[in-house]
């Protein structure tokens, strides 16, 4: 018998067997004469669960019948309750006895009090709304001056207490701390625990009294602490490296024996407290070679004290953490792993396995996963096979000896995870062999077993594949096949099709099989198959199948055009999708001009209709579609390049691309029908362009040519000219946020990180948009670019002649822009490659990197003292954050151009230094912080100021945020000090002004694809034109491009990059509003921000 | 982080059961067979951790009632295997030879399962 059940059983209150005689502990045996030991030998004794529920169906309805008897006295009450969690915990509900469980914990004596309690804490949960009423009960029995009632309560309050009510109770609690009674405090500190847990905020302040119960001279109560320390620590080492002395002194006392003896349990000392200590150790330690330096005595003296223990699986799990630092370790137990690996027991089994995984390489991975694939067959467990497999997917990726091997392992984890495995596995899996490894022959080997391996496993009778190896097989044999040298794209097709009409298979498999079929399609000579496809998929009732089916069929009836568009091989290149739809300008106008209703945004909609609830409107069609109304809601564009647009101009702006789920979805039709697609290539691969689709090309241009009228003669003198122009614009941009590159602000890049070189950095297309402009006067008729292609010869050539090129271009466009405009204004910037199953990989949805690392920020020198920037940018007002009685901690923001600076300036109030001040910045969710140099400072001279800087930028868009810190500093070396505050940042704290020209305004606003509209109300003062301009212009740092009229073009921009264009227009005391921006949520921002502006003042 | 305490007889009556995050009723029972299930399945040679779902069971049998704790991925096996038994030891003393019935007898049993608890430093 232990030491510590000795103590346990003195610390038991021996409350419940108050009512028996007091023959001690044994008595409890007596009671079974009560009703509930009747309850429980009944149930006992039955031998069906029909039976018991029977039983306890009738006990329930007693039970019901009593509780709300107004009879039943609090002593029969407790014992009610007593049977009733009886119930409630063999499965059946009790819920109609909850209310009464909190009435016995508030009126009951001592005994029934604490069964209330009990029964609350078993029934309720964190949430329930009854666990309300109890709160009065524990700030009563909190107060109360018999230590059990306080104990009960405090109890409660561990277990389970409502969040929202710690307010009421956090102050008694916090006095318990300093009771006489060891008892009290520890629970008081778990109670404390408890609300770290579910509210870690209210009880930031007591941290320093958390150090006091640590220093604690009864053992509980610091071994309660320890709870609070583990939580914190793990969530913040770095705040409480301070405290690695104490914890070790602990850690010494405990195993050197120091302790109570009544902490023994079977001759260790307080086994469970060591193991506690160590974790917090442990995560102290970590990565941290000082601290570590502190524990490694005490650690050698736990471990040398500790028995070892002989528990098979503890003992590999110990091996599987150690051969994380040493894989060597595991040759000394080689033999021991071999017998764990045919233990009888598959828990032992797996724990093996588990350490295999951590020491596998590449001689001795066959082996490996050989025994990994025969547990996995054997097991039936979802859990453990997902895991599994994941790892056998990992490793065989990792040190995959050969191709055949790789493929081989590959089809047995997809036929064994089948569709509960990981989906990434499978993804991996294709992006590897399409992107390939450095050695192209390798590559083609690898993709050919994969084929050849597939085309076998598919002639199989009677065998039933997960859909998701199916897919894997179709998106392979409908890339790679054309690697097979006898079979003939015929045969797979066939193959693919007897697959595709198999009952076993789902719609979302089909899809892939009729997409590897569409692949194959040009690649074969005969097509009978294809066509009983498509006649036979064109009724399909599935819509995606039918889509399919239908845009098989008309690419089916153009083959020359369909090799083009699906070239072999070329499913590593990305695409640039236009997400402005603006291909869809021509027919948006034609629309609009025989009297459709303009496109509204839905939350413009929604907006319009809780406007419309509101209030009464007297304008009965205040957005009325009249054609003097349709003029006012012209591009913007086209009023800034100066040219008098009639009606029936298109109408650009009448596009929401937000709700548009563009990804994944093939782009195969336009105005025209077919869109033609093309790939955007890089340099390198232009050698490698098939014949076919230059011909193809050609083709199209000859059409266009002979489509348009004599506009065209114009431009075609200069095609070559804008050919080089825009292969120039196509690569100018590579990688960079070229919109800003081409208004000459600061080069911001945007990585996007491959696993292989094979695949180029995507080109951001804005550059392209704008020149895509006057391009597009030629070939307004159709929506690709097909000039790209020949553009790209001239790659080379570009050079540093880009900046007059454009300048040439921008000539080009101004001139043209007057007569053309209504075709300049069908920009066409379409370009898709070949329909890709794996659309999600490698296609560019048109948008510039939305956030482009804050690459700015840090260049950003600081070398000139702070009060001179200060007097050179703009600066809010210093205000007080947060204060004490030695130092007073103010902030005031600086909106320099290219960041937002934060500084707090510390100000040492008293008389003495203050020692190692340290100033951090919790990391915020939205912010992006730098700090700038001089962060830290050893010592604050008496009555002086410190300035902290951190430069800060907004990672995505969004109104407003908080960023929280706090200052800490030590006093005359003794105690340190920590004070927390909060700074307020909005949105416009981090807009700055875009200085562009009215055309570059233009050309931006038509290459935006998110936009917002809105009609706001003017307060009377700013009813005209010039004090809306200034409103807009001082509140939300707005720079004026140009106005016309009544209607005003402004620009700013989201550091670091990001910039949103807006066009508005006042008549009588509304003003139209009109977003833009490149970002899809800037514009809903800043539409707020401008609102509180136009109605705030 | 320990998610529940259960004692279960070989015939799958619930004795004791204290869950610390909240679980529904019905879901209680089915977990409970559940549990009880792969713990009788196991024979005496094979260990008494169990890999449940995302969670660990640790059990230990005395007679005919199974102690079973269901811990998350981060709780040490063993410290829980000997709590069970230091727990049992301290019932042991409570009850002067504690039988299954006497567990039943559950308001007791909660009060020194609370304390041993909070004496051993768990919480």
């Amino acid at each position: 018998m232990s030491d510590i059940v000795e103590k346990t059983l003195t610390a038991l209150p021996g409350l419940f067997l108050q009512n028996q005689s007091a023959s001690g502990p044994a008595a409890a045996k007596a009671s079974f004469s009560s009703r509930l030991g009747g309850l429980v030998r009944g149930i006992t004794a039955l031998t069906s669960k029909h039976e018991e529920e029977k039983l306890i169906q009738q006990e329930l309805s007693n039970l019901k019948a009593t509780v709300s008897a107004p009879t039943t006295t609090l002593k029969m009450m407790k014992e009610c309750m007593v049977r009733l969690i009886y119930c409630e915990m063999l499965g059946y509900d009790a819920s109609f006895g909850y209310i009464h469980a909190i009435k016995l914990a508030q009126q009951g004596n001592l005994l029934e009090k604490r069964v209330g309690y009990l029964a609350v804490s078993l029934f309720l949960h964190e949430s329930h709304e009854l666990l309300l009423l109890l709160v009065n009960t524990v700030v009563k029995d909190l107060q109360s001056t018999n230590l059990v009632e306080v104990c009960m309560a405090l109890t409660i309050v561990s277990q389970i207490f409502p969040r929202e009510m710690i307010p009421a109770v956090l102050p008694l609690i916090e006095d318990k701390l300093q009771h006489s009674k060891e008892i009290i405090r520890r629970k008081a500190v778990l109670a404390l625990y408890k609300f770290y847990l579910i509210a870690p905020n209210q009880v930031q302040h007591i941290h320093i009294k958390f150090r006091k119960a640590l220093c604690d001279r009864d053992v509980g109560v610091m071994a309660a602490s320890l709870h609070i320390y583990l939580r914190m620590i793990k969530e913040n080492s770095s705040a409480y490296k301070d405290l690695t002395g104490s914890f070790v002194t602990i850690l010494k006392q405990v195993v050197g024996g120091k302790l109570p003896i009544d902490f023994n349990y079977h001759s260790v000392p307080a086994p469970w407290l060591q193991i506690q200590l160590l974790r917090i150790l442990g995560l102290l330690g970590k990565d941290d070679q000082r601290t570590s330096e502190l524990m490694y005595d005490v650690l050698d003296e736990s471990l040398r004290r500790a028995e070892l223990n002989h528990n098979v699986t503890y003992g590999l799990k110990a091996l599987t953490y150690v051969i994380q630092q040493d894989p060597t370790l595991a040759l000394q137990h080689q033999m021991t792993i071999i017998e764990c690996l045919d233990h009888p027991d598959p828990i032992i089994k797996r724990e093996t396995l588990e350490l295999l995984y951590r020491i596998t390489n590449a001689q001795n991975i066959t082996v490996i996963v050989q025994k990994m694939l025969e547990y996995l067959h054997q097991s039936k467990e979802e859990y453990i096979i997902v895991n599994l497999v994941g790892k056998i997917a990992e490793l065989a990726e990792k040190y995959a000896p050969d191709n055949a091997w790789f493929i081989q392992t590959m089809n047995a984890v997809f036929s064994v995870g089948g569709d509960v495995m990981h989906p990434d596995i499978p993804n991996n899996f294709l992006r590897l062999l399409a992107e390939g490894f450095d050695d192209e022959t390798e590559n083609q080997q690898l993709r050919l077993y994969a084929v050849q391996s597939y085309f076998t496993l598919l002639d199989v009778e009677n065998v039933f594949y997960p859909q998701r190896f199916l897919q894997v097989m179709s998106w392979v044999l409908g890339e790679y096949s054309y690697l097979l040298d006898k079979e003939t794209p015929e045969e797979v097709i066939t193959k693919l099709y007897k697959l595709l009409r198999s009952d076993s298979i789902s719609s979302e498999t089909k899809a892939w099989i009729i997409a590897a079929v569409t692949k194959l399609t040009p690649q074969a000579h005969s097509s009978n198959v294809v066509e009983r496809l498509i006649q036979e998929f064109t009724t399909s009732l599935d819509t995606c199948l039918r889509q399919h089916a239908f845009e098989l069929k008309h690419l089916h009836e153009n083959v020359k055009f369909m090799k083009g568009l699906l070239p072999v091989d070329k499913s590593c290149e990305d695409m640039v999708v236009d997400a402005s739809l603006s291909f869809l300008d021509g027919f948006v106008a034609e629309e609009l001009s025989q009297g459709a209703a303009p496109y509204k945004p839905h939350h413009q909609r929604q907006e319009e209709k809780l406007s419309q609830e509101k209030v009464l409107s007297f304008e009965p069609y205040g957005l009325s579609f009249s054609s003097s109304g349709f003029s006012g809601r012209q591009s913007p564009a086209g009023i800034s390049l100066g040219s008098d647009i009639s009606g029936n101009s298109t109408e650009t702006g009448l596009k929401e691309t937000n709700s548009l789920k563009l990804e994944g979805i093939k782009k195969l039709w336009g105005k025209e029908g077919y869109l033609p697609k093309k790939e955007s290539k890089t340099g390198d691969e232009t050698e490698a362009l098939p014949v076919p689709q230059e011909n193809i090309i050609m083709e199209n241009v000859d059409q266009i040519i002979t489509k348009n009228d004599q506009s065209q003669a114009l431009t075609q003198s200069k095609e070559e000219k804008e050919k080089q122009l825009l292969a120039s614009s196509l690569f100018v941009g590579l990688g960079s946020e070229s919109t800003i590159n081409l208004l000459g602000k600061a080069d911001t890049l945007s990585h996007k990180f491959r696993r292989k070189s094979k695949v180029k950095e995507t080109k951001s297309g804005q550059t392209t948009t704008a020149q895509n402009m006057t391009c597009s006067s030629f070939s307004s008729s159709s929506n690709v670019t097909y000039e790209e292609d020949y553009y790209l010869d001239h790659l080379q050539d570009r050079g540093d002649k880009e900046v007059k090129k454009f300048s040439l271009n921008s000539e080009l466009l101004d001139s043209e822009s007057l007569t053309e405009l209504p075709l300049v204004e069908k920009i066409s910037n379409c370009r898709l490659s070949a329909p890709s199953l794996f659309a999600d990989n490698n296609m560019e949805v048109f948008h510039p990197p939305q956030s482009t690392a804050a690459s700015v920020a840090s260049e950003i020198s600081l070398a000139a003292s702070l009060l001179e920037e200060t007097t050179e940018h703009m600066h809010s007002d210093l205000t007080e954050v947060c204060n004490n009685e030695t130092i007073s901690v103010s902030s005031y923001k600086i909106w320099k151009d290219e960041c937002l600076l934060m500084v707090w300036s510390v100000f040492n109030k008293s008389a003495s230094e203050l020692k190692s001040a340290n100033l951090e910045i919790a990391p915020a969710e939205n912010f992006k912080i730098t700090e700038q140099p001089g962060c830290c400072l050893p010592v604050i001279e008496a009555e002086s100021t410190k300035n902290f800087q951190y430069s800060v930028q907004m990672e995505k868009p969004f109104t407003e945020g908080n960023l929280s810190g706090f200052i800490n500093y030590q006093v005359m070396d003794t105690h340190s000090v920590q004070l927390e505050f909060s700074v307020n940042l909005s949105l416009l704290d981090f807009i700055r002004p875009l200085k562009i020209s009215t055309e570059d305004f233009g050309k931006l606003w038509l290459s935006f694809a998110n936009d917002v509209k809105q009609n706001v109300k003017m307060s009377e003062s700013q009813a005209a034109l010039p004090s809306t301009l200034k409103a807009l212009q001082q509140e939300l740092r707005l720079h004026v491009v140009d106005i016309i009229g009544n209607e005003g073009l402004l620009a700013c921009q989201l550091l670091p990059s990001i910039p949103c264009l807006l066009h508005f227009r006042v008549h009588g005391d509304m003003l139209a509003l009109w977003f833009r921006s490149s970002c899809s949520t800037l514009p809903d921002y800043l539409l707020y921000q401008c609102q509180k502006v136009m109605e705030g003042s | 982080m320990i998610k529940f305490f259960l004692m279960v007889n070989k015939q799958g009556q619930t004795r004791l059961s204290k869950y610390y995050e909240h679980v529904e009723i019905n879901k209680r029972t089915l977990l409970e067979t559940e549990v009880i299930k792969s713990c009788l399945s196991r024979s005496n040679e094979q260990c008494s951790f169990i890999e449940y779902k995302d969670f660990k069971l640790i059990y230990r049998q005395y007679a005919a009632l199974f102690i079973v704790v269901g811990v998350n991925d981060t709780e040490n096996e063993m410290a829980i295997y000997e709590f069970i038994h230091n727990f049992v030891e301290v019932l042991d003393d409570y009850f002067s030879r504690v039988s299954e019935l006497d567990v039943s007898f559950f308001s007791a049993v909660n009060q020194v399962f609370h304390s041993t608890w909070q004496r051993t430093g768990w919480s």
